[in-house]
């Protein structure tokens, strides 16, 4: 595949503990009406290059930590920085330029669209970063060689099962070379032996150099990334091969 | 907890505060903006996944549109017909009839015919003399038994100057017009009871006054002059020697340029009688067309005002269809706001959803109004008249019904807090598939690293 990739905000990182930090968290608290804090003065930074495993049982916050990360939330109090970018004052249009060219989701359900081949599912990762109509295809088909299954580029997700669903989810969020690449529960829908190889795939995408958080429950899952941040009860309980 | 180790070997967790660079906002990039294409695509996106819904949701729009276009159009054919009918029988007839005075008979001087022939623009003019005389069908029924017919004498040139025609046998003519010959009206000939003129075999005759005429023809029905369908037409000669007519007209019929037909009827009066022309009643008989014309108007307009009720009961039925939408794709939603949709793209998405959904609708009645329009007017015989206009306007207006049905639905879609959106993601039962998954093996050959 010769098309070129989009002008990448982050994404292939070389792997080096002087890189700047990809993702920070500043003092982050996220409180729900109730009152339920969900995370309790939070800081943590994920440098450019790393891979960490954010775990932690049901409720312990993990996943808001993510959606913190994501921008799908904004903390109560505290600041999160993307890229060196403060957003707690940002438009929703500059979260969403945000958003949409340095940062890629992966999701425990796929959420593909059943009337879309992978090729268009993967396609619509670049939708919204301004890539034009033919670029994104061509770029579409390199994402889905590059995670093993260019051949299925013409299948609509029913025909694919549901390894090929996560690694054409997977392709959809790293089309674009986001900075940072958020996983939650990757996995957590698929059985041990197709879980293992879409945890493959992404250890293998960091390798590359792609940044990358995964969310899990699993501690075997966790065990296998670099780095760990163990969550419970709305706290980082324990920080492990994270680079300061 | 494990130890922190930082780059200085110490283990104490970094100050978090101030350990990235700051970055000027300014310098964060922009969403891309969708093209015409990928919008449409957007667009169809959701109604392409559930077809059977969208139909049903469209057929409010469609009935509405399909109502709408039917009710402009067949009233068109009908007028189309109605002119064609009136354009072939002249619409520059004009009749003048002299009204009773103090319950008198008023009747126009002799030669009122050749003097209203000399105007001008008149390009022709009969004359008709009322004989009050009555008319039965045999001596058996009392003379003083009407039957609401009347016996005029008339003029040679009566039927070319009203256009007329004949149903059977033969008019009047310069020939016949002396002897005591009778032409029927087409009604008159009904209440009388006869069907065809008079033969060898079957000579048909009516008693008029005193004497036998002999029926000669029946006109065919007169739709402009109505009134000469119940008459009993004899010769202006034969009148006067025959039933004491005093050889003065009642009512002239003149034919006169379009273009001059006011004038023409300003001087009419004054020119058939002289001496009290305001008794001269000038009338132009495809009036009364018109006026019927005019009543069916009225009741198209009643039934637009059905059609745009149906439009607005389609129009709520979409946007009752958005809204449903809105709440079962909050996944969708919140996956596109994950991709990097701003709330304007998010509720493009869903306005352009809801206009496409009603245009497609507006196109489908439309459609189907137009032929069923085409095939009502076919089916009567009328020109089948689908004005461009109206389909234009038929597509456009569901259009505005889309665009309003579904402006509060996609604001809501994009207004949907991210949170929200964000929680449809991670609440779907999961779809558990067992399949052994392909290698894990990362083509690396046009991914270089940074």
């Amino acid at each position: 595949m010769t098309a070129a990739p989009p002008a990448a905000i982050g994404g292939m990182t070389p792997i080096s503990e002087d890189n700047p930090p990809a993702v920070e968290l500043r003092d982050v608290t996220k409180a729900y009406p109730g009152p339920v804090v969900a995370l309790d003065q939070v800081s943590l930074q994920v440098r450019r290059g790393q891979a960490v495993a954010v775990v932690g049982a049901s409720g312990s916050g993990k996943s808001t930590l993510l959606n913190l990360m994501g921008t799908l939330d904004a903390p109560t109090t505290g600041e999160v920085l993307i890229d060196g970018h403060r957003t707690e004052h940002l438009a929703d249009r500059q979260l969403a330029g945000l958003r949409s060219h340095y940062l890629g989701f992966v999701f425990q359900h796929f959420h593909l669209s059943d009337r879309l081949t992978a090729l268009d599912n993967v396609a619509s990762g670049l939708l919204y970063c301004g890539v034009a109509r033919r670029q994104r295809r061509a770029l579409a088909l390199a994402a889905l060689d590059m995670v093993g299954i260019g051949r299925r580029a013409g299948n609509l997700p029913y025909q694919l099962s549901g390894g090929e669903r996560q690694r054409v989810a997977i392709a959809r969020a790293v089309v674009h070379r986001p900075l940072l690449l958020l996983a939650d529960e990757p996995t957590g829908a698929l059985d041990s032996a197709t879980g293992r190889a879409v945890l493959d795939l992404l250890l293998e995408l960091h390798r590359i150099g792609t940044t990358l958080v995964v969310i899990t429950h699993d501690p075997n899952i966790a065990a296998r990334l670099p780095a760990r941040v163990q969550v419970a009860d709305g706290h980082i309980r324990r920080v492990e091969g994270l680079w300061p | 907890m494990m130890g922190w180790r930082n780059r200085h070997g110490d283990d104490r967790r970094p100050q978090a505060r101030g350990t990235g660079p700051l970055r000027d906002p300014s310098g964060l990039p922009e969403p891309g903006r969708l093209s015409p294409l990928d919008v449409i695509q957007l667009a169809t996106l959701g109604i392409r996944s559930r077809r059977l819904r969208a139909a049903l949701s469209t057929l409010g729009v469609a009935i509405g549109m399909a109502t709408l276009v039917l009710v402009v159009a067949i009233p068109r054919s009908s007028d189309a017909a109605l002119l064609a009918r009136l354009s072939a029988l002249g619409s520059n007839l004009l009749e003048a009839e002299a009204q009773p005075q103090n319950g008198l008979a008023v009747s126009f001087p002799s030669d009122a015919a050749a003097m209203a022939a000399r105007i001008a623009p008149v390009t022709a003019a009969a004359e008709l003399g009322n004989t009050r005389v009555v008319v039965r069908r045999s001596r058996l029924v009392a003379p003083a038994t009407t039957v609401g017919l009347d016996v005029l004498a008339s003029s040679t040139d009566l039927l070319h100057v009203v256009s007329g025609s004949m149903a059977t046998g033969q008019f009047l003519s310069p020939a016949t017009e002396r002897f005591p010959v009778a032409v029927l009206g087409h009604q008159a000939a009904a209440s009388l009871g006869i069907d065809r003129p008079a033969t060898v075999d079957k000579p048909e005759r009516v008693l008029i006054g005193s004497r036998w005429f002999t029926v000669i023809g029946i006109a065919a029905p007169m739709p402009v002059t109505s009134d000469l369908d119940w008459a009993v037409l004899v010769g202006w000669n034969a009148a006067r020697v025959d039933l004491g007519f005093n050889g003065r007209a009642t009512v002239a019929y003149v034919r006169a340029d379009p273009g001059e037909l006011g004038p023409v009827s300003a001087v009419l009066g004054p020119t058939l009688y002289p001496p009290a022309p305001g008794l001269v009643n000038v009338t132009q008989p495809s009036d009364a067309l018109a006026a019927q014309r005019a009543s069916q108007a009225t009741s198209s307009g009643l039934l637009i005002g059905l059609a745009a009720v149906s439009l607005l009961v389609g129009g709520i039925g979409i946007a009752n269809t958005m809204f449903v939408a809105v709440s079962e794709r909050k996944q969708e939603i919140g996956l596109r706001r994950a991709l990097g949709a701003t709330r304007r793209q998010i509720r493009l998405q869903f306005l352009g959803e809801a206009i496409t959904l009603s245009a497609l609708g507006g196109l489908a009645g439309t459609t189907i109004g137009a032929l069923a329009a085409t095939g009502y007017a076919l089916w009567e015989g009328w020109p089948p008249t689908v004005p461009a206009a109206v389909i234009g306007t038929g597509v456009l207006g569901a259009t505005v019904v889309g665009a309003l049905a579904g402006l509060q639905p996609a604001t809501r879609a994009a207004r949907l807090p991210l949170e929200r959106s964000r929680r449809a993601l991670t609440a779907q039962a999961a779809c558990f598939c067992s399949c052994p998954c392909a290698s894990s093996h990362v083509a690396l050959t046009s991914w270089g690293v940074r």
